[in-house]
């Protein structure tokens, strides 16, 4: 067995990995740093991040505006004090990354410029054009590659953690230029994995975002928190799913159904302005209303009759020709190219087909504000952790600063709580390695003939679709559950075509379904047993919030039989629970 | 739903396995179905051992480049209507060593973009991140366009000097190398230039500019490769043969 040691071993290189490894390497130059990725670096999933950053710089703006967009964008699930951390934190890590060389789109004057995005009161998303993901995966990895505390195992997939004495003291991972396994020891994991919306069929997400690192973290006993918050993007592309960014509404973009009415004006988001009105887009209203909304407006209009009809299933216009091609070209040409290329349509000249797609998971492992879950030694970052700053709905371009506040936060605390550990030997490890290689050799080994592995992703994902998307309830929940059973069989029954140890493709997309299918499941209870309506979780069949029993994070722990879901409350310090205004009603930070 | 179907052609290679060897699949023609969609339904429903690279499908994390029909492609953005009737061939990128099926060798590749040292250099950084470094739109766009690469490798499997001089940095870490360059932000540009043109390979590029026109991001390494040489040879040459010039 191939064995490696490091002080630090981060799971997962895209923004939160390369922040959290340089955030070590910051925090003590003499640590050393394992960096596993099951994709070479700059081609994780940050890189498809297309409209921008949240973080106060601003004359205009302050840090309290951020705090409330941010926690009423959440439906007040977010805890209140990770929020004023990572509002207090973003704007030096937007100028780290500046520093790091981020091509940020700037003003005339040459300080970084902002934009409006969705659910905000004041414009404070710095932007790279409608690149920004890319530039911050790109800018984050060129740096790192100075730094020689960090060596990175790229193409290493890690199928488990391992623990001794109470601590996470590593991973296994297969290298799949090999497919031999390796034991990778260290005193402290970050998991740094991403999100799992390709547990839904219709999704922005690569299709590398299969919730790894959050079936890693389950399986060792750590919760999954509010998992059954899933936000849908208002605008992906019929078909493909591919993202058309919030920044084409920011810019000024309007959304319009089959009867050329800008249709959310009739779902309490405000009043339209006039597109050549200077005033418009207004903050905080119509178009740059919040993604639940939008995306549960869209259900409504569909309901009613008043969507188009096309290949992919029903979908509104994007309508972005008013802007004029020298706006479009500056601002958002990746619309444009991914429009041209995928749709078919110029948007200088058409509206933009365009539906709601899964595009970000609340929900992840358990994690305190440093990062750290119960699990001593164990630490998450990004998308496939929950602090939480997201609650129920995420506020658009926050993702991007988590990825960066919250992976330095994890990379300095894992720093300093690796000092003077001893990494333990003996047979609790040796156990759970053999485990590992059997559990792996026994998938390997099965005859052909079996359950194939994009069937049973295919019915995975239609179960979700059907049970657990943009309206829920009780019925709907149940089957999904039981179906979720079903499936957890049917893996056990999956085998591969493919016998070869070099580059098993296969043998990765079957275990990644093994753990698909777990997180569903912990993902469908939570939703079952939340018995209220709140942000993305929208029951049909409890409409209202409630605040009395559930301004609680769902905690999904796996059990042999179905998850166990318990509560945890959310911390409130300064924000009480208060109705979400958007339109021109609201007044500023709620008052 | 279409009853068309495209025959592919596809590379196979199993080193533990002999080949390599083409095996043809018949998949549904759909007319917005790029080769990956293809391959993906291959994978899928057909055959599981078919190996290759992809994730985001919108042509951004680089993934998925192979030689379709011979021409360096994003099988993302290499739509199948493009090619019918088909037979479609659908091969790796030449100029890497294959590992498997389509899947290349790109370890060289990332090794080279190490080399050109492509990150920001400031003599003057003291961790100081209370504000921003000015650069104003115009300094931005002097690299913006050589910002812009995805490390999608298509400009090396059409490069004709990457065939003959194996150890050529190559058009993608050339134009990043030229990216840190060209911005205001850096300070850096000596040691890289003596890296590049220490690099045999760059005197061998006659500008042909076969890299610019396989990219599909518009990069122009072509042209960064011939700014570079314009701008550093008289430089890097000057440095070179009066040492007591040299800073520092």
């Amino acid at each position: 067995m191939n064995e490696a040691q490091h002080d630090v071993l981060i799971i997962g290189a895209g923004g939160a990995g390369l922040r959290a490894a340089m955030a070590v390497v910051e925090a003590n130059p003499d640590l050393s740093i394992g960096l596993v990725s099951k994709v070479y670096p700059m081609r994780s999933h940050t890189v498809a991040a297309e409209g921008g950053m949240a973080a106060v710089i601003k004359d205009n703006d302050a840090r309290e505006h951020h705090i409330y967009d941010t926690i009423s964008g959440s439906d007040w699930l977010a805890d209140q004090d990770a929020v004023e951390m990572f509002v207090d934190e973003a704007p030096r890590e937007l100028i780290q990354l500046e520093h790091w060389g981020c091509p940020w789109s700037r003003e005339d004057s040459g300080h970084v410029a902002v934009r409006p995005f969705g659910g905000m009161q004041i414009e404070r998303t710095w932007y790279a054009a409608d690149k920004t993901g890319f530039h911050v995966l790109h800018a984050l990895f060129q740096t790192s590659l100075q730094f020689s505390q960090i060596t990175r195992y790229d193409e290493f997939f890690a199928t488990s953690l391992l623990t001794a004495d109470g601590r996470c003291q590593g991973c296994v991972a297969l290298e799949l230029r090999t497919g031999e396994l390796h034991v990778m020891r260290a005193n402290a994991v970050i998991i740094c994995t991403g999100g799992f919306g390709r547990i839904f069929p219709f999704t922005t997400n690569g299709s590398i975002k299969t919730g790894d690192g959050l079936a890693l973290a389950y399986r060792a006993g750590v919760a999954l928190k509010d998992m059954e918050f899933v936000q849908y993007h208002p605008t992906g592309l019929p078909g493909t799913g591919i993202l058309i960014t919030e920044a084409s509404r920011g810019e000024g973009g309007i959304l319009l159904n089959n009867e050329g009415r800008r249709y959310l004006q009739d779902y309490d988001l405000g009043e339209p302005l006039d597109v050549h009105d200077p005033r418009h887009p207004q903050n905080r209203a119509m178009e740059l209303g919040p993604r639940d909304r939008l995306s549960q407006a869209f259900m409504h209009e569909q309901a009613a009759g008043r969507t188009f009809d096309g290949e992919y299933g029903d979908y509104v216009q994007l309508d972005v020709r008013h802007l004029g091609e020298d706006r479009i070209d500056t601002r958002i040409p990746f619309v444009r190219e991914l429009a041209s290329n995928y749709a078919g349509i110029d948007p200088v000249v058409e509206p933009i087909p365009v539906r709601p797609v899964v595009h970000y998971t609340m929900g992840g492992i358990d994690t305190d504000v440093h990062g750290a879950a119960t699990l001593p030694g164990l630490y998450a970052a990004g998308e496939c952790a929950c602090v939480s700053i997201n609650g129920a709905n995420r506020l658009g371009s926050n993702s991007l600063t988590e990825l960066v506040v919250f992976g330095a936060r994890a990379g300095r605390h894992a720093a300093a709580a690796v000092a003077g550990q001893q990494l333990s030997d003996g047979p609790e490890i040796d156990r759970q390695v053999a485990a590992e290689r059997d559990r792996i050799a026994e998938l390997r080994a099965r005859p052909a003939g079996g359950e194939r592995i994009a069937v049973i992703r295919d019915d995975l994902n239609t179960a979700m679709e059907a049970g657990a998307g943009i309206f829920r309830d009780e019925a709907s929940l149940s089957a999904c559950c039981a179906t979720l059973r079903e499936l957890e069989e049917r893996v056990d029954r999956m085998s591969l075509d493919d016998t070869s140890p070099v580059y098993n493709t296969e043998l990765i997309s079957a275990l990644e379904i093994d753990g698909m299918v777990d997180i569903s499941r912990a993902l469908a209870h939570a939703a079952l047993d939340r018995t209220e309506s709140r942000g993305s979780h929208q029951r049909t069949d409890y409409a209202a919030r409630d605040d009395a029993h559930y301004l609680k994070h769902s905690m999904a722990y796996r059990t042999d039989g179905d998850p166990r879901i318990e509560y945890k409350d959310v911390v409130i310090t300064r924000w009480p629970p208060a109705d979400r205004v958007y339109g021109s009603s609201a007044g500023k930070d709620g008052k | 739903m279409s009853d068309t179907t495209v025959q592919l052609e596809v590379f196979r290679y199993r080193p533990d396995n002999g080949g390599p060897t083409y095996q043809s699949y018949e998949v549904p023609y759909h007319d917005d179905w790029v080769v990956l969609d293809a391959l993906n339904y291959v994978k899928n429903y057909i055959d599981g051992s078919l190996s290759f690279r992809w994730s985001c499908r919108m042509g951004v994390c680089g993934s998925c480049g192979m030689q379709v029909n011979g021409e360096p492609s994003l099988t993302c953005a290499a739509f199948l209507r493009d090619h019918m009737p088909g037979p479609i061939r659908v091969e790796p990128l030449v100029n890497f060593p294959v590992e498997r099926d389509l899947v290349v060798d790109i370890n060289g590749f990332m090794e080279k973009l190490d080399h050109v040292k492509p990150y920001l250099v400031r003599e003057d950084d003291d961790g100081d991140l209370s504000a921003e470094y000015v650069q104003t739109p115009t300094q931005l766009d002097r690299y913006k366009q050589f910002s812009m690469c995805i490390n999608c490798m298509l400009c090396y499997a059409a490069c004709p000097v990457i065939g003959r001089v194996d150890d050529f940095i190559g058009p993608a870490a050339l134009a990043l190398a030229q990216r840190y360059n060209l911005d205001s932000r850096d300070q850096g540009k000596q040691m890289r230039q003596d890296v590049i043109f220490q690099n045999e390979g760059i005197w061998e590029c006659t500008f042909v500019g076969e890299c610019s026109e396989v990219c599909p991001k518009h990069v122009d390494p072509a042209g960064a490769i011939q700014q570079a040489k314009l701008e550093g040879a008289f430089d890097y040459y000057k440095r070179l043969l009066t040492p007591w010039a040299r800073r520092s």
